[in-house]
Order: C-alpha cells, then structure tokens, then sequence
C-alpha cells in the first residue's frame, strides 16, 4: 500500500514525460485521459482499505532517510482522516478535468496537458505529504504549471491575471518559509536533540511547545500565506482575475483542488503547530469568513460576467469553511472538511458548465444569453443541479456543509457568541439571490439573440463528464456519513489534542515575563504570580 | 403503531419513483414525451397509491395509538450531532399525509386534462410528483432537518413550477421571488433549529416535545418565534406573504395543489406539531394571533379589488390562512388544522374551478385567433367574462357549492371550522392579553363578512349577469358560442372536491350543538383525533356564548352574501366596484395598491442592496482591496527602480561610488 501512494503520487508527472514523445494531438488526450483514469482506480484502494479506527497516525506512511545534510528533512507521504478525502478528490476531478478541455485546447496541446499532470502530482504530494518542508516543495509543484495554465492558455489579460496570482501568492508563502525555518530550528532542539526537523509527526508531538510570542509571529507568518491561498477577505483580489482568465481546466483546478491546499493547511499545520494563537486568533478569523461570505455574495450579485460571478461566490463558499475551521468544534470542522470537498464538487461543475457554453458562443457576459434553457434541456437540468448545490438545497451536497458548519459554530465554545452563525446563515439568503438571478437571466426568458438560436446540447463526453459530479452532488446530499466516516475520529483526535496542548502552554505560560500584548491576547491575569493558583502551586511543589 | 409503520417509507418512495421515470425518460427520449397517457397515469398513481396506503394506516389507527417512528438510514453525523433519515407516524402527520396525497391525487387527475395540449408536459408531472414527494417528506419527518429538506423541497418545486413557462420573464420572475421570500424564512427556520439542538441535543421532534420543559419561557418564545417567521414566509403571512399573488403566474393546477391546498398549510403544521412549545410563551401566541387576524384583513381587503380570478383566490387563501394562524395563536391548533383540511377542500375546488373557466376562455381567445390575429384580452379577468353558468354548468355549480362553503354557511364544511375559529380567539378572551383578543375576533368577524362579500362578488362576476367580452371586444361578437365545459376528466374532480366541501365539515362538529339536546356529547372526530398530538387551550365558553358565537358567525356571511348579491348579483362588476371606490377613498386606493408592500420591499431593501453592491462594493473591491495590492507592488517596482540607476554599466559611475565609499570609510575611522 506505502507502494501503491507513491506510485498513485508520480504516475502523472511520469505520464507527462511520455506525452514529448507523442505526436498527435488526439493521442496526447487519450493518454492523459488514460493516466488521470489509471490514477483514480489505482487511489481506491487507498480509501477501501482505510482504517477508520486508527486516529493520530496517518496511513499507507513512507519516510527515507533526511536528504538535505544537517537537516533532518525526510520524504515522507501518508494519508490520514484530514487529507484522505482531499486526496480522493484530487483523483477524482483530473479526469474530468481533462475531459473537460478535450475540444477547446489546440493550442500546444501536449505542454497543456502535460502541466495538468505535474499540477497533479503537486497537488497530491501537498495533502499526502507529512513533512512541513515537503509539503512547501510539492506546493511550489503546483504554482508554476498553474502559472502557465493561466499565462499560455487564458484569456485577454492572462498574462497580468497569472503574474498577478503568482507574485501575490509567492509573497506569502516566502514569508512563511521564514517562518517554516524557524519552526524546524525550534522543533528540532525541543524535541529532535538539535537537528533542525520538519517531521510532521514531531512537530505534532506535546513536548513541542512554541511560546507564545514567537507563536504569534509564526502563527500571523503561516496564517497570512494560507489567507492568500484560500483566498480569505481581504486577501482576494487575485481570484476573480484568475479565475476569469484562466482556461476552463485551470479554473476547475483552482477552484475544486488549489484553493483546498489553503484550508487543508490551516487544519494540517496552524492548528496543530500554534494552538494558542490558533484559538486566540480564531475570532479574528471568523470575522473575516463571515464577511468573505456576506461580502463574496453580494459582490457576485452584481457581477456581469458568469464565470467571475462563480469566482466571488467560491469567495462566500470558503468562508464558510474558515469559520467553521475555527469554530473548534467537530460538528464544525467536519462540516468545514466535507464542505472543501463540496465547494470542489458544485464549484468545479460550474465552471465546466460555464466552459461548455463559452466554446458554444464565446462569451461568458450574462446579457448576451437568455432562454437557453429551451434549446439545452439537458444542460440545463445539469446547470440547475450544480446552482441549487452552491444555494445549499437540502438533499443536495452543499447543504450538508453549511449545515454542520453553522450548527457547530453557533455551539462554539472559542467563538463564544451566535452572532457568527447568525451573520453568516444569512448568506443562505444572498446566495439564492445571486444564483438564481443569473441562472435567469442565463437560461429563462425569450431567445434575444440569434446566435443563441443555433445553440447545439451537451453531447455525449459532456454529459458523461457532468455525471460522475452530478452522481456525487446527489451522494453526498443524501448520505454524507459514507464521506464524514472517513474523517470524523481524526478531526476529533485534532481538535482535543489542540485544545489540551494550547492549555499546558498557556498554563506554563503564567509564569513567564510576558510583554502585556500578549497577556492581553492571550487573556492571563496580569497578577497572576501574586494569587494562590491551586493548579500551579502543585506543579511548583 | 409499530407494527404499521413500515408502510410509510412506500408513501415516500412511490411519488420519487414516479418522478424519475417521467423525468428520466422524458429528458432522454423524445418520442416519450408524446405518450401524455402513460405519463400521466404514471404520475397519478405515484399519488394515489400512497394514499390508498395512508387510508390503510389511517384505518389501523385510532386516537389513542402511540406515534412510531421508522428510521431508514443515519444522514448527518458529526461531532455530537446526529440526525437520521426517519419517518413518524402519528395522528398529525396521516392526517397531513391523506390531505396531500387524496387532494394531491385529484389535482393530478385533473391536470392530465388541463395540461394536455402543454408541450412541457412530461416535466410538469415530474415536477408535480417531486413536490409530493418533498410535501410527505415534510409532513412525515420523525426530525426537525428532515423537515426542513421537504420545507425547501416544495419551496424548490414551488419554483420550478412557477416558472413552469420560463421562457416569459415576469413568470420567471415570479418564481425567483417566491423562492427567495421563502428563503428569508427559511434562515430563521435554520436559527431555530440551533437553538433546539443547544438547548435539547436533538431534533427529533419526540425528544423535543419530550424535554420541553428544558425551554425556558424566553427561550421558548424564541425558539418559537424563529420557526414562526420561517411559517409567514412558507405560509405567505405578513410581512413575507407578496410572494403568493405572484405565484399564480404557474399553471393553475399547481396553484390549486401548491398555494393553496398543501405547501402553504405547512407552516400551520409545523407549530402544531410544535404545540406544547407555543403554549409555554403567552406573548408568543399573541403575536401569532396578531399577525394571523392582521393577514386576514389585509388580504381581504386586497382581494374585493381584484379582477384577476386567480388574484382573488390568492388573497383569499392568504386570508384563510391568516384564519389558521388567528386559531394557532388562541391556542385552537385542533380548529387550525380542521381549516387546513376544509380549505384544502373548496379552495382546491375553487382554483381548480377557475382553471376550468381560464380553459375555457383561452379556448376562446385562441379560436377568435384564427379567425382575427388582433383579438388580445386576458383569460384571467373577469371583467371579460359574466353569464358563463349557461356555457359551463357543471364548474358553475360546482364554485358555487365551494364559495359557500368558503363564506361559512352551515352546515358545508367551512363554516364548521371557521365558526370554531371565531369562537376559540373569542375563548381566549378569558386568558392572558384577554381585551388584545377580543379585538382580534372582532377583525376576524369583519373578515369573514368580507370573505362572503368578496367571493360572491366573484362568483357573480363570472357566472352570473351577461357574457360581456362580444361587448367590449372589437371582433368577438359570437364569441360566447365558443365557450365550452371542460371534459369529464376535469368536471369529475371538480364534482369530488365539491363533495368533499359539502361534508368536510363534519368531521369537527363542535360537541356543544350536540350536547344542547343530549346533555353530553362527544361528536367532534377531529379534536378526538389530534388529542395525543396537540396541546389546546381549555374551551370555557358557555354553550349559551357558544350559540351566539355560532349565530353571530352565521349572520356576517349571510350579510355577505346579501350585500354582494345586491350590489354584483346581476350588475356590471365595474361600475360596482367604483361605487366602492368612492366610498372608502384613499382606503380603497390603498387596498387597490395591495398597501404598497411590493414597492416597500423593492425600493427599501432589494434595489438599495443591488446599488450598494454595484456602486460601492464592486468598486471598493477593485479600487481600494486590488488598489492596495497594485499600491504595495508598484511601491516594490518604485525601489526597484531607483536600484537600476546603481547598475549603469559604466565604469566611471562605479568608480565614483567606490571613491566616496572609500572617503567616507577613511571619514568614519580616522576622525571619530
């Protein structure tokens, strides 16, 4: 099994290698068709034999010997409750993605897909990887083919869009590698007599404990790359230009698995590494996930253009997660976890059912459609079920989600107040109002236009690339426990060992000089020394 | 009940099957969507056949059965919540589940011949058994969130069916705003089960009538008041009820099906079941008793201007509705859900009534068509219309039974429930906020006299007087030949439904009428039925009041109907209703404006929303968050170039540099 991860991990940048030494274009579609699908079946293994019972160790785990001299930084992948789903869904989404371009790119055709399948293969290292050093080289993996996906292959402002999405996200990830450097110094003369270490499993362990100064630096280093990768408010601004210039593939990809690296690391890393602050931080960050969902919605509502409508609603969508991220709870968590995989689900079909009509008419301006509905029947039942999974219809998958979600922060102890839930269900409201809207003006409504006249419906492949996410729209609506299961323990297992670790650090904590901000932020009497604290008096004796 | 319950999982499932293959067969095959027989006898027993099993269930039963729950598989699970798929089977809910399936059944009879010439027709039945489908999931859920997915379920339906003829934009537009008044409901439905699920831990409705007394009495009324907002928005009460007149742009079988006989009656559902939670807050009940009486009078007011047949009967069931939540409200949920079953009855009947008379002048029109391309008018307005009971006998006969069962004379069906209505808010007078209810029966028994007044106006505007389209259409002279009954399919629903106004009633016989001759009387079926299910208030009237009560009631409709017989009987409606007009001025220019709601709403809240969003946001969003990147970044580029003029290439530049460097290190060693 430790074989077959890794093997389901390089088996696309070993396709894309092949694709040089093939010349015609259409075999180079069915070659890479032909390896996302390989990879797929080959990663189901990796989910039927998963072991729910076990938590805080991840599975299927491989680690070699430290490769960089002095720096005890190991290969290591494995999979556990948190990535597991996140993993799947990157397998799952690479064939239909390159179906998704079979007609639209011809255009150096192997360059493209041969950057589709280096991107997955970062993309799977990201969430298999368990070494915080690794997991910084496999994103790097991911940033420069989506660089390209957007720079060659994109729209009128491409080049802007793309330079604009990689020196913005850049940014934060250097500062965090910073920050990730000194994490491995610290972790390495607590807990790895010395050697610097980026060993997830050691950085995780209780007898790593970051004081709370240094903690909030590194929490606000590693917080502010993941804040530009989700993206949260006000963080954004790179996502609709990306998102709007980027051919269909590249946005799918985006949307369904790139953005997920962000929310997958605050669960995997920010956390876990910086409890504290993570909690002292966290209604900080369900402010901003409440306002990314107000803000995103009604910014959408007004968007001309569908496919950047779709981008500031990914926006509304994501921050949901954040907050349910942050809400502390497992109801809420798991709500954040399944809603990631959702958000790739309904915001990936979008896109592509977008796409399918930017190759019909090439246009994506809601005022040049109208009344599509009569001359696509079946694309419009397919529109129509991936709209009313983004509005969060019950029985749908989006609902599970947000349910959980605003169920699991409205009982948040670390938020400490309903008014979150409250603010953010409203977005239920806006979301239906946005969606619908352009959904009318889209599809209801007389044929105004002449060229929307001689409209042809799906075809065969498109039909049969819409299914398989229709079939899991449906799925996770009506039975999200065969999902939840796969996550439920380890998120539990994250959330206690967080809430306990962050409780020794501040409890160690009262008996340092600490500068009065972080008294204040972290909420420890200022004369605390001077009272008879029943808890401490013990451990001094 | 154990032993039964096992059955209702197929209640569930046949109206799914039934969706499925119509829909299913109808996207993938053409030729499919011809076979209208097959597709509509497969949709029909997708209905019927639940109710014949419900009937069964409903048989095995009897008042004193325990409540039973199936659960078919667990579907939300995290963390500490978990929520299954699960059915209940009580008293409430095959009541519930026999009025939408046995009226649901009817109108699906009825619609094979009232949709037959619609191109879309095979997704109207798939849509119709989709609703049924998401109605029994409401009425049957064992849990809040089942409920809920049946409450946006038929919101969903509702709107597909709105829309049905999308391809006009005010029908579309219509269908929108129905989803998204709903919607507004819908999330402090979402907020209320939050707080239920705090408070007791589950959203089982039997762990929460169980542990009820967790609930303190603010919490109670919260709790309440939340799923109570969601009920004026599903239930199109104030101030979320401009939704339902414009919802009459679907079909007009849908209207009679959907906001009128079955999804609108949900939100008096659910605080039935919910009763024992509403008792504990008195300012609770007052409020919805507040709101219900207010809808009541306010829709009735709206309704005496209407022309649109369908208009009329929309604010009229808002209007009944208003009734249901003025009973809920004085703690007479037994008299409640008595109207839901009587109105599911005549209004059904009514709608269905007008489908026929819109049948019938489309006919018209569309013939007229042939002959004169020029000829417009709308089917709908029954300026158009008049003396039409010659031409359809068996519809006229049959509105007429219904509006008088509507107008509340005895002994058809509404008057039964609308009298114990009437006397039950006159019963609360007693209790707390007494005089506050007092005046609520006062409005309420100004709205039945409007109710008779306005329906009959109705009726005569349609069937009575002289056909006076040939009058006012250039070109429509023989019209009236035109005119035809609608076919037997249609005529023997409208036959069933008038039955069943005719003796709905009888199954809540107040007791007392009885009891005057006999002593003691047990004759009320229904609040025999529901007396496990809900929690009523104590009725303390003397007979003598209540015979009062009951004569009083009686006398306002019949001054309805004599009024508006005198006034509409055999005149022109709209040299009447200008006669009205002048009367009560700006009253009735207010009225005539439906009190401004829709502008309210639109200039106060939609319009500035979607400007603040365009005008401000939008550009906030591109001017100051991607400005202050596009700032930071040309601050970076501003450093950089000032760097480039470091790197000349020229010899003697950098020579320069090195000669000051090296001054001013001499500068920093040797003099300081």
């Amino acid at each position: 099994m430790e074989l077959l991860l890794n093997f389901v991990i390089y088996l696309p940048i070993v396709g894309a290698l092949f694709l040089f030494f093939i010349k015609s274009e259409e075999a180079i579609r069915w070659f890479s068709l032909v390896v996302t699908l390989g990879v797929f079946i080959l990663s189901l293994p990796l989910l039927f034999a998963f072991d729910l019972s076990l938590t805080g160790t991840p599975q299927y785990m491989s680690v070699t010997e430290p490769f960089l001299s002095d720096w005890d930084v190991k290969y290591i992948v494995g999979l556990d409750g948190i990535s597991l789903l996140l993993f799947m869904l990157t397998t799952f989404m690479a064939p239909i993605v390159i179906l998704s371009s079979w007609k639209s790119i011809t255009r150096h055709v192997a360059g493209f897909y041969g950057m589709l399948l280096v991107l997955q293969t970062g993309s799977l290292g990201v969430f298999a990887s368990l070494d915080l050093f690794m997991f910084y080289i496999f994103f790097e993996l991911t940033q420069i083919p989506m660089f390209f996906l957007i720079g060659i292959w994109g729209g009128k402002d491409r080049i802007y869009a793309t330079v604009k999405f990689f020196v913005y996200t850049l940014v934060g990830w250097l500062l965090m590698l910073v920050a990730l450097i000194y994490v491995g110094y610290a972790a390495g003369n607590m807990v790895n007599d010395g050697v610097f270490t980026t060993d997830w499993k050691l950085l995780t362990d209780p007898a790593f404990q970051l004081g709370l100064v240094e903690q909030t630096w590194l929490f606000l280093a590693f917080g502010f790359a993941f804040c530009i990768k989700i993206p949260i408010f006000p963080f954004h601004s790179w996502l609709p230009l990306a998102h709007t210039e980027a051919p269909t593939a590249g946005s799918v990809v985006l949307a369904a698995i790139a953005l997920k690296m962000g929310t997958y690391a605050v669960l995997r890393y920010l956390i876990p590494l910086f409890p504290n602050s993570a909690i002292a931080f966290a209604p900080m960050f369900a402010v901003l996930g409440v306002i990314g969902i107000i803000y995103g919605a009604l910014v959408a509502m007004v968007q001309k253009d569908v496919k950047k409508l779709i981008a500031y609603s990914s926006i509304s969508h994501l921050g949901f997660v954040v907050l349910g991220m942050f809400a502390f709870t497992t109801t809420a968590a798991q709500g954040a976890i399944i809603q990631m995989v959702n958000h790739g689900l309904s915001t990936g079909a979008l896109f592509i059912i977008i796409g399918m009509l930017y190759e019909r008419r090439h246009t994506r301006m809601i005022s040049d459609f109208g009344g599509i509905a009569k001359m696509m029947p079946v694309f419009t039942v397919m529109f129509m079920l991936a709209t009313l999974a983004s509005i969060g219809l019950p029985g749908l998958n989006g609902f599970v989600g947000e349910f959980l979600i605003l169920l699991g922060s409205f009982n948040s102890e670390v938020l400490g107040s309903v008014w979150y839930t409250v603010f953010a269900a409203s977005g239920v409201i806006l979301a239906a109002g946005y969606m619908l809207w352009m959904f009318q003006r889209v599809m209801f409504g007389p044929l105004k236009h002449e060229e929307n006249k001689k409209l042809k419906d799906l075809n065969a492949r498109e039909i049969g690339l819409l299914v398989p996410l229709m079939v899991f729209i449906i799925w996770i609506g009506i039975r999200p426990t065969d999902f939840t299961k796969y996550s439920e323990a380890e998120v539990t297992n994250l959330l206690q060992v967080t809430q306990e670790r962050a409780k020794t650090i501040s409890e160690d904590a009262f008996v340092q000089d600490l500068p009065d901000w972080t008294k204040r932020l972290y909420q420890i009497p200022d004369d605390f020394l001077t009272q008879d604290h029943p808890d401490h008096s013990e451990c001094d004796e | 009940m154990d032993a039964y319950v096992h059955l209702v999982p197929w209640i569930i499932a046949l109206p799914l099957v039934g969706f499925l293959l119509n829909g299913l067969f109808g996207l993938a095959f053409e030729s499919y969507r011809d076979r209208k027989n097959l597709i509509g006898a497969i949709a029909t027993s997708a209905v019927f056949f639940p109710f014949l099993i419900a009937l069964y269930l409903f048989f095995a039963m009897s008042g004193d059965s325990e409540a039973a729950s199936v659960s078919l598989f667990t579907w939300m699970q995290a963390g500490d919540f978990s929520v299954d798929i699960a059915y209940r089977l009580d008293q409430l809910s095959i009541l519930m589940t026999l009025v939408v399936t046995g009226v649901g059944a009817l109108i699906h009879l009825y619609s094979v011949g009232y949709m037959a010439d619609d191109e879309g027709f095979w997704k109207f039945f798939a849509f119709m058994n989709l609703f049924i489908f998401a109605m029994l999931n409401l009425v049957l859920a064992d849990n809040m969130l089942l409920l809920f997915l049946g409450w946006e379920g038929v919101g969903l339906c509702s709107y597909l069916l709105i829309g049905f003829w999308y391809t006009d934009m005010a029908k579309s537009d219509a269908a929108k705003k129905a989803f998204l008044y709903n919607r507004v409901g819908d999330f402090a439905f979402l907020i209320a089960m939050f707080l239920v699920f705090q408070i007791t831990g589950s959203l089982r409705f039997q762990d929460i009538l169980d542990s009820a007394y967790l609930f303190s009495t603010d919490q109670a009324f919260l709790v309440g008041a939340l799923i109570f907002i969601g009920a004026t928005g599903k239930s199109a009460q104030i101030p979320l009820f401009v939704w339902l007149p414009d919802a009459m742009a679907g079909p007009t079988s849908v209207s009679a099906l959907i906001h009128a006989a079955t999804m609108v009656t949900s939100g008096i559902y659910v605080i039935s079941r919910l009763s024992p939670l509403y008792m504990m807050s008195p300012e609770l009940m007052l409020i919805v008793a507040v709101i219900g009486a207010l809808t009541a009078l306010v829709a009735a007011t709206i309704a005496l201007t209407r022309y649109d047949i369908k208009a009329v009967l929309a604010y009229s069931t808002v209007s009944q509705l208003g009734f249901m939540f003025l009973a809920l409200g004085s703690g007479a949920f037994v008299a409640a859900m008595f109207h839901v079953v009587t109105h599911a009855f005549f209004k059904a009947c009514l709608f269905l009534g007008s489908g026929s008379v819109i049948h019938a002048m489309h006919h018209v029109e569309h013939k007229l068509h042939k002959t004169n391309p020029d000829v417009h008018f709308d089917p709908q307005d029954m300026r158009f219309m008049g003396g039409l009971r010659a031409y359809l006998p068996s519809t006229y006969k049959t509105f007429l039974i219904a509006t008088i069962a509507i107008a509340g004379i005895p002994p058809l069906a509404g008057f039964f429930s609308k009298d114990e209505i009437l006397v039950m808010t006159f019963n609360a007078g007693a209790g707390v906020y007494g005089s506050i209810y007092y005046v609520l029966w006062a409005m309420a028994m100004l709205t039945a006299f409007m109710t008779a007044f306005y329906m009959f106006r109705l009726t005569f505007g349609i069937f009575h007087g002289s056909f006076r389209l040939p009058k006012l259409i250039e070109g429509a002279k023989d019209s009236a030949k035109l005119l035809h009954e609608s076919p037997w399919t249609m005529t023997s629903v409208l036959w069933g439904l008038a039955v069943l106004s005719v003796i709905g009633g009888f199954i809540g016989i107040p007791n007392f009428v009885v009891a005057t001759f006999t002593g003691t009387a047990d004759v009320n079926l229904l609040s025999n039925w529901l007396d496990k299910v809900t929690l009523d208030a104590d009725l303390i009237l003397s007979k003598q009041v209540e015979w009062m009560l009951l004569s009083g009631s009686v006398l306002v409709a019949s001054l309805g109907i004599f009024v508006a017989y005198k006034k509409y009987g055999n005149q022109e409606p709209v040299a009447e209703d200008e006669a009205v007009a002048a009367r009560f001025g700006p009253l009735y220019s207010l009225w005539n404006k439906k009190y401004l709601f829709d502008e309210m709403y639109e200039g106060g809240i939609v319009r500035p929303v979607v400007r603040f969003s365009d005008r401000v946001l939008a550009v906030f969003d591109i001017r100051a968050i991607d400005g202050f990147v596009n700032f930071i970044a040309s601050f970076v580029r501003f450093f950089g170039h000032l760097a480039r003029y470091l790197q000349t290439g020229m010899i003697q530049t950098y020579a320069y540099g090195m000669v000051i460097g090296v001054v001013l290190i001499l500068y920093l060693l040797i003099i300081r």
